[in-house]
């Protein structure tokens, strides 16, 4: 059973295993958890923006729109953080500071607002036609039917997409530390990564990869969870009603209506 | 059909406050409206005068719609001129405009994460100005004149064709229009509630509200207009009271029509 001690050595590294845990806890799991919203709360506000550009009759709204979502869709997620991080490094440390941990969530940010941007556009414009003429029809201006009625409805129906747009980030911000981050800034793949290098086995990465999964799947259930209730838990049962209960109900309200004494 | 059954009942306390109308007159000069190269509107002239009910008949695809459309210019007419109490609708911001002007459509168009008093209400302070305690009070007593007092806070989708399109009548009446505009606004109702609602829009015109109908209600038009608008291929075909139209057709068409559809 030689191969079986080999792989318990290499991935199951116990030892090893609970001596990477309180790093991975206190600054691994912290500053993926700090990347990861950081840069979904930023990618949410800019892909609201691109979404709303990219539905807007103007052209000169709709097409810058079109080329960023292209451009930051198209790329590579590593070449994008590579290019950001390092292409603006002076800037950012004039305003952040040396590190370039800000660089990390903005470059993440950006990739994450086209795809975003394109889930927004998306339940944005399966909102039914008639809501927003409705909204026109009572005298709304199209931002308020917009602000008020179209794009609420829209951002429900895309909610599941938006947690796994979430995991998909939680996943990418292990790149940022292609930016080289000082210690206290580590996300868990480099503190498991530089646990491995100390412990000569791959045990503490198999530990960084178990702190991601707890971070994932519930989500991921969340979602199949919220996307069954959108479909199917909206209605509740009733029980078969007699249509001339509405019959009644509306010749109790007839005459003040009608005013049919005149 | 007896639109009018409930008067036997009518002469209880409750309605000597009923409240008048102030309906406006509307008047479509050689009204042309298009969609891209295609001239679904041509040259309609229509005389609406302030408190009568003018319903607009003819086959699907006859343009009937278009002109409504035209007239709140949820569509912006081609060429030709839209007189709302005597000055140009065109003239003036088409959300302006619109909110001098109500709405009702086939598919209701209810906003459906709305409560039916949210419903009513919206469009009371996002566009009047209104307070939200303010616009609450009025979309109550609008959903009490409908017969929805107790379903004020149900949405939507708890409540029948004939109780959302009651509810969408109310919600355009809270805007105190001075015209109001249906849409087929009982072609998608239960066959049960359709009198129902009638009744009710039969006693806005009794009240002194300018209604432009466009329906397949050929009772309701008989009984309730003052004005009966047969319209054919984009243009008016024949305009007159319900007896010289229903009872002395003079155009092949509409003497084939009525013979089809009585």
């Amino acid at each position: 059973m030689d191969w079986l001690n080999t792989i318990s050595r290499t991935f199951f590294d116990f030892d090893a295993m609970v001596e990477v845990l309180p790093q991975l806890l206190g600054v691994g799991l912290l500053n993926t958890l700090i990347i990861s919203i950081a840069a979904t709360i930023l990618g949410v506000v800019m892909g609201m923006v691109v979404a709303v550009m990219g539905i807007s009759r103007s052209k000169w709204l709709r097409i810058p729109a079109r080329i960023y979502t292209d451009l930051f869709r198209g790329l590579p997620a590593i070449l994008t953080i590579l290019l950001i991080g390092q292409g603006f490094a002076r800037l950012s440390q004039s305003v952040f500071g040396p590190s370039p941990y800000p660089l990390g969530i903005i470059a993440l940010s950006l990739i994450a607002s086209a795809y975003i941007g394109e889930i927004f556009r998306a339940g944005i414009q399966s909102v039914d036609k008639g809501q927003g003429e409705a909204c026109r029809a009572l005298g709304m201006s199209y931002s308020k039917s917009m602000a008020l009625v179209v794009v609420p409805q829209g951002i429900r129906r895309v909610l599941p997409a938006l947690v796994n747009q979430f995991i998909a980030i939680v996943k990418d911000s292990s790149l940022v530390y292609f930016l080289g981050l000082l210690v206290s800034e580590r996300e868990l793949f480099r503190v498991g990564q530089d646990a491995a290098v100390l412990s000569g086995n791959l045990s503490p990465l198999v530990m960084a990869g178990i702190f991601y999964l707890i971070i994932t799947v519930p989500l991921t259930h969340l979602v199949n969870y919220f996307d069954n209730k959108f479909r199917t838990g909206r209605r509740r049962p009733t029980a078969p009603t007699s249509g001339l209960k509405e019959v009644k109900e509306l010749d109790a309200a007839s005459p003040l209506i009608t005013g049919s004494n005149t | 059909m007896n639109l009018t059954s409930n008067s036997a009942t009518s002469t209880s306390t409750a309605h000597q406050d009923i409240e008048k109308f102030h309906g406006s007159s509307l008047e479509l000069q050689n009204l042309t409206m298009a969609y891209g190269d295609v001239e679904v509107l041509r040259n309609v002239s229509l005389n609406v005068a302030p408190g009568t009910t003018t319903c607009i008949i003819g086959p699907s695809g006859s343009g009937k719609s278009t002109l409504l459309r035209g007239v709140n210019r949820l569509h912006e007419p081609k060429s030709g001129d839209v007189l709302l109490a005597g000055e140009s609708a065109l003239k003036v911001k088409p959300d302006v405009l619109r909110a001098r002007i109500g709405m009702v459509f086939q598919h209701f168009n209810l906003f459906p994460d709305h409560t039916a008093l949210e419903n009513v209400a919206l469009a009371l302070w996002s566009v009047k100005g209104m307070s939200k305690s303010e616009a609450r009070e009025r979309a109550k007593r609008r959903l009490a004149e409908v017969g929805l007092a107790e379903r004020a806070d149900h949405r939507p989708r708890d409540l029948s064709g004939g109780q959302q399109q009651r509810v969408a009548i109310a919600r355009a009446l809270a805007m105190e229009p001075e015209v109001m505009l249906f849409d087929e606004a009982t072609s998608a109702l239960d066959p049960e509630l359709v009198k129902g609602v009638l009744n009710l829009m039969a006693g806005l015109g009794r009240r002194g509200m300018t209604m432009l109908v466009v329906t397949h209600e050929m009772g309701f038009a008989r009984k309730v207009a003052d004005q009966v608008v047969f319209m054919d291929e984009g243009e008016v075909v024949e305009i007159g009271t319900p007896t010289e139209l229903f009872d002395n057709p003079r155009s092949e068409r509409l003497q084939r029509f009525l013979s089809e559809v009585l």
